[in-house]
């Protein structure tokens, strides 16, 4: 079943296309990444897709709806989530609060219940918190649950997004650059977050550097440079491809690395 | 923690704030004293409600005061001309400010930072300006007289009844934001406050969220503004003026943004200590704004986050 399909996408900005006829399917149950060198328009494509920006051309559909332009609350009500390359946490709240704050879509008390902190409050408060902690731990931050966001390190906090798209519980997820400032080791380990992420049947949309963790994970990949889809393919046909190879290192890089192996 | 923990840590600052307004009129020398704590809890409740728009959303108002004359106006003139009792003034004005926020929310309250501060200072300029040309129903600039509160037939005078009453809407304004805090809405709002990105991603209706509390928000004015014009028996332009919503601000992030006991202590200072400052003759003002300005560079989280953090800082 397609769940994610973009069709020729489009957005400009100032006459530059940063985004260009792009068309992709995503299938439900896969972990679908989009790599590309820096201003491939990866993040760009992210926003188009979650609300953020309006297409210039081109339809988003959410599980066969048409979305296009729908705005990142509505959208998010109907299953998707994502995290943020350039962090977007609550850094005044505690980390569970931030989390907490990812279950409000399945929030049920009205304000005039919040004000007056009927009973009602309380129950959804504790079916909250503990939804959040739940979450908490798939990503290993139980033990910061309590400290402020904004005093955590980097990676912690990067793990923080991913609980609190979580806790939306989406049926995708879009993961825009997870492993950025990750050691070798938190990168292994948010691997095998993702993997129980899939394995709980979220689609998984990733957008990444770490070749590693791309190649390790990903059952279709799609590759942008300047804007435009460049091949997609298996982890296996996109690695053996020669033009993705020269999107990265340029024309003679890739004829020096060719030199290299040969 | 439990959630019975945090309940008592929620209302830990209102039940000393309502243990001090309980013994505090044994202090009074002259009635005097019962005016000015009275005064300060009217404003103590207007700054909760600011503080429910800034505190807790992170939107800015420097238009509030035109919720305070809406308020207070519609006692005057729904008590002076339509002969109705003043109580009911007090909710209509209420049920008016709130009519009156939700239309003017929804367009503004898209804009952002500094561009959100100048529209609403236009809407209190509007309001001024309403109030003082109208003058047939308002008295214009000199303004009008407020007839007497009557609650159950029997008249309401006399600063210390007033202190009761409004200690009593002060407590239970505080304690309508402070259960606001721990709710869903209130994190959604938290929320807003830092990222407005992540929270639409997160399922958040950003503009809803706003205009409610917006709407709430301007309520709460309105109530202080009514409960001001009953308390003066006299009002005047000046309620709604740039400088009282300017006060407003002051009272909010002098007593710490976010803090219900901080707006009260805000109100203090800004109410009481221009009364003690009368001793310094000409150089009254300039103290007053030497005294605000030493609290910030002192304090510059406001009053009560500032000592909460570093009463925290020194037990760990």
């Amino acid at each position: 079943m397609t769940i994610l399909e973009t069709e020729r996408l489009s957005i400009g900005f100032g006459g530059v296309r940063a985004v260009d006829d792009v068309s992709l399917i995503v299938e439900a149950g896969q972990v679908f990444s989009i790599i590309g060198p820096n201003g491939a328009g990866k993040t760009t494509l992210f926003n188009l897709v979650s609300g953020l920006y309006m297409p210039l051309d081109g339809r988003v559909r959410l599980a066969g709806e048409d979305v296009t332009g729908l705005a990142p609350d509505r959208l998010a009500r109907r299953g998707l989530s994502r995290t943020f390359q350039n962090l977007q946490v609550f850094f005044r709240m505690s980390a569970v609060e931030n989390v907490m704050v990812g279950r409000h879509r399945h929030e049920r008390t009205g304000i005039v219940a919040d004000l007056l902190h009927l009973p009602a409050v309380d129950r959804q408060n504790r079916r909250t918190l503990e939804a959040a902690r739940g979450a908490l731990a798939r990503v290993g931050l139980c033990d910061v649950a309590n400290q402020q966001a904004g005093t955590l390190p980097y990676g912690a906090l990067k793990r923080l997004e991913i609980a609190r798209a979580l806790a939306s519980e989406p049926k995708i997820l879009l993961l825009d650059e997870p492993a950025a400032g990750c050691n070798p080791v938190e990168t292994r380990e948010l691997e095998g977050v993702i993997r129980s992420i899939v394995k709980d049947g979220v689609t998984v949309v990733l957008v990444e550097h770490d070749m590693r963790l791309v190649m390790n994970i990903s059952d279709r990949i799609h590759v942008l440079a300047n804007g435009r889809t460049l091949v997609e393919g298996t982890v296996a046909e996109v690695r053996s491809n020669s033009a993705v190879v020269e999107a990265y290192l340029g024309v003679h890089g890739a004829r020096e690395a060719g030199r290299a192996v040969g | 923690m439990n959630v019975r923990a945090l309940m008592a840590h929620r209302f830990a600052g209102l039940t000393v704030v309502s243990a001090i307004v309980i013994v505090l009129p044994f202090f009074f020398p002259s009635a005097y004293y019962y005016r000015l704590a009275g005064l300060v809890l009217i404003f103590g409740l207007a700054a909760v409600g600011l503080n429910l728009l800034m505190g807790f959303a992170g939107q800015v108002s420097l238009g509030h005061a035109g919720f305070l004359g809406i308020g207070g106006y519609s006692v005057a003139i729904g008590a002076t001309y339509l002969a109705a009792p003043p109580w009911l003034c007090i909710l209509g004005g209420a049920a008016l400010s709130g009519l009156v926020a939700f239309c003017v929310g929804r367009p503004i309250l898209r804009l952002k930072g500094h561009y959100l501060a100048v529209a609403t200072l236009g809407f209190g300029v509007l309001v001024t300006i309403v109030l003082t040309n109208e003058a047939t129903w308002t008295g214009g600039p000199d303004g009008m007289t407020v007839p007497r509160l009557m609650l159950f037939a029997w008249p309401v005078h006399g600063a210390d009844a007033w202190y009761w009453i409004a200690a009593i809407t002060f407590l239970i304004g505080g304690t309508l934001a402070l259960n606001l805090g721990d709710s869903p809405t209130g994190r959604a709002l938290k929320a807003i406050q830092d990222s407005e990105v992540a929270s639409s991603m997160l399922g958040i209706d950003v503009s809803y969220q706003k205009l409610v509390i917006f709407v709430i928000s301007a309520v709460f004015v309105s109530i202080a503004g009514s409960y001001l014009a009953l308390f003066n028996g006299h009002i005047t332009p000046d309620i709604s003026g740039f400088l009282r919503s300017i006060e407003l601000v002051t009272i909010v992030v002098l007593g710490g943004m976010g803090s219900i006991v901080g707006s009260l202590l805000g109100a203090t200072i800004l109410v009481v200590l221009p009364q003690t400052l009368t001793v310094l003759h000409e150089y009254e003002d300039m103290a007053f704004g030497l005294i605000l300005m030493g609290f910030m560079i002192l304090l510059r989280q406001g009053i009560v986050p500032s000592l909460m953090g570093w009463f925290a800082g020194r037990r760990s």
